[in-house]
């Protein structure tokens, strides 16, 4: 794991794993695939394992949580335990307790909060396999639960990262391009707003590099937003035909 | 947010901002008064005191040694943590830290670390196996807004005041000799935070605007006026073009910051 190689991308402009610097990693999403769930959706992008979940709108509880005038959102973003090279203790790390957060505040603009006071809506997300970027996917697949639990929506929030290897700005990074590259800009977006719910960064950029990483993670959101409307659509044909039986 | 006096303030602060003003006379990209003191804790190797108009951080530094992570051997660690102490702020409580406290140490942490402030490699004592290892403290006692920017000058000003121990090596041995020298630095970011209400940002929100505000952005700059670090906040959203506004806006306040730094 320690040898690091020298060239992320090669003189072609591919990446190690083959991709172009404007390509995406393979996604396959899957909606409802939880039976217990009010909504649930299932991601894999690149070797990205995530499931999440919805449950509600419900009853808050613990109660005195409870907002008199709103809804609230509640996440939770959590890292199985073999999901990574080292064991990863099952406790949450403050890694996970921001991410938690940083999910929760890019999903809530989506909602119509105002509109189930008292209520509670939870997510959880548990990622199962990680290979750089979860966040994103995670939110991808948060959104879709959500939606999937019927849970009115401004439009679905999906997320993508776009950064700096070897001085070119690629989107998508996978784990090891996370890790060694320069810097790293994960979005979130809802494309039909044009409204950015998340936006971290890390690394060193310059304002041009950066303007441009967060154009080119825009264009990779649009993309898997494409997906993600096929798989909704996906779940309720697969009803029809069976009802049509 | 959601209690009614907070609704009355925002109306009253939406219609000041139409008029480009705000409810404590600032300009809209105005800092308030910052005043930065080094030096106050003598038991610890580096610490400094920052206050953001009526918002304070007091930050120390403490320096020990230990282990380096095994993937970088060669590197020392540094750690960023942040209290709300409950004297801070009637809503803040006792107890393990919360997702905010977390967010605010890690925000503070990712400045510092990205834009590589601490020279870590002069941190090295034996690779491997001992290194220094640097512990930056936020202590937040006063809450009256932005506590990002107040704590991240705070620890930046902690690390400029910071001493390293004199050391040498006897016979695998570490002894600590006599006097100090500066912690070694190659970097000084700072960050610019900038909030969103009703369209219209905002430099250094202060607390009545925090309660009622959609969303922030936080940007650390380096020394080189390069972006470092990125962290949006709040249950609402900018638009592609706000961010890159606010980017802008950061840049150009980062020097009047960086002059409080003496740097």
């Amino acid at each position: 794991m320690n040898d690091k190689p020298e060239k992320l991308i090669d003189k072609k402009g591919i990446r190690l794993d083959g991709r172009k610097a404007d390509e995406l990693r393979p996604l396959k999403l899957q909606v409802g695939v939880l039976s217990n769930a009010d909504g649930s959706a299932y991601i894999e992008h690149g070797k990205n394992k995530i499931l999440a979940a919805a449950f509600g709108p419900r009853e808050m509880h613990p109660k005195h949580l409870a907002m008199p005038d709103r809804m609230v959102l509640r996440c939770r973003y959590h890292m199985a335990p073999f999901s990574v090279q080292e064991r990863k203790s099952p406790a949450p790390s403050r890694r996970e307790v921001e991410l938690s957060k940083v999910i929760r505040e890019s999903l809530e603009p989506a909602l119509f909060l105002e509109l189930y006071p008292r209520t509670g809506v939870d997510v959880f997300v548990e990622v199962l396999q990680a290979d750089g970027g979860t966040r994103c996917a995670s939110i991808t697949a948060a959104a879709l639960a959500i939606a999937d639990a019927g849970v009115p929506m401004r439009d679905l929030v999906v997320a993508c990262a776009a950064g700096k290897v070897d001085d070119t700005v690629v989107v998508d990074l996978y784990d090891a391009e996370d890790k060694l590259g320069a810097a790293d800009v994960p979005v979130a977006y809802m494309p039909n707003l044009n409204a950015i719910t998340l936006l971290q960064m890390d690394g060193i950029l310059n304002h041009e590099e950066f303007e441009k990483a967060m154009n080119m993670a825009m264009d990779g959101c649009k993309k898997i937003y494409e997906m993600q409307k096929e798989a909704l659509k996906t779940k309720y044909m697969v009803v029809k035909e069976v009802g049509e039986e | 947010m959601s209690s009614l006096v907070t609704r009355v303030r925002l109306k009253q602060i939406e219609l000041l901002l139409q008029k480009g003003k705000r409810l404590d006379e600032r300009g809209l990209l105005d800092y308030r008064e910052i005043k930065i003191e080094q030096g106050l804790i003598e038991r610890a190797e580096g610490s400094a005191r920052c206050l953001l108009g009526k918002s304070e951080v007091l930050c120390g530094v403490k320096v020990e040694t230990g282990e380096p992570f095994p993937d970088t051997p060669n590197e020392g660690v540094m750690t960023v943590n942040a209290e709300l102490v409950p004297l801070a702020s009637p809503n803040f409580e006792p107890g393990p830290p919360d997702e905010n406290s977390i967010e605010l140490a890690r925000v503070v942490d990712r400045g510092i670390r990205e834009s590589k402030a601490i020279d870590t490699e002069k941190l090295c004592i034996e690779p491997g196996k001992k290194v220094f290892v640097v512990f930056v403290d936020v202590y937040v006692l006063n809450h009256d807004g932005n506590l990002i920017d107040c704590s991240a000058l705070a620890a930046m000003a902690a690390l400029m005041n910071t001493k390293m121990p004199n050391y040498e090596i006897k016979e695998g041995e570490l002894k600590i000799k006599q006097g100090y020298t500066p912690l070694p630095l190659k970097s000084h970011p700072v960050t610019v935070t900038i909030g969103k209400i009703n369209n219209t940002l905002i430099v250094d929100p202060w607390l009545e605007e925090e309660q009622v505000m959609d969303s922030r952005i936080s940007m650390a700059l380096n020394d080189e006026g390069n972006i470092c670090a990125i962290q949006k906040g709040g249950s609402g959203y900018f638009t592609p073009k706000q961010i890159l506004e606010a980017s802008k806006i950061a840049q150009e306040k980062v020097a009047e910051l960086r002059k409080k730094l003496d740097w």
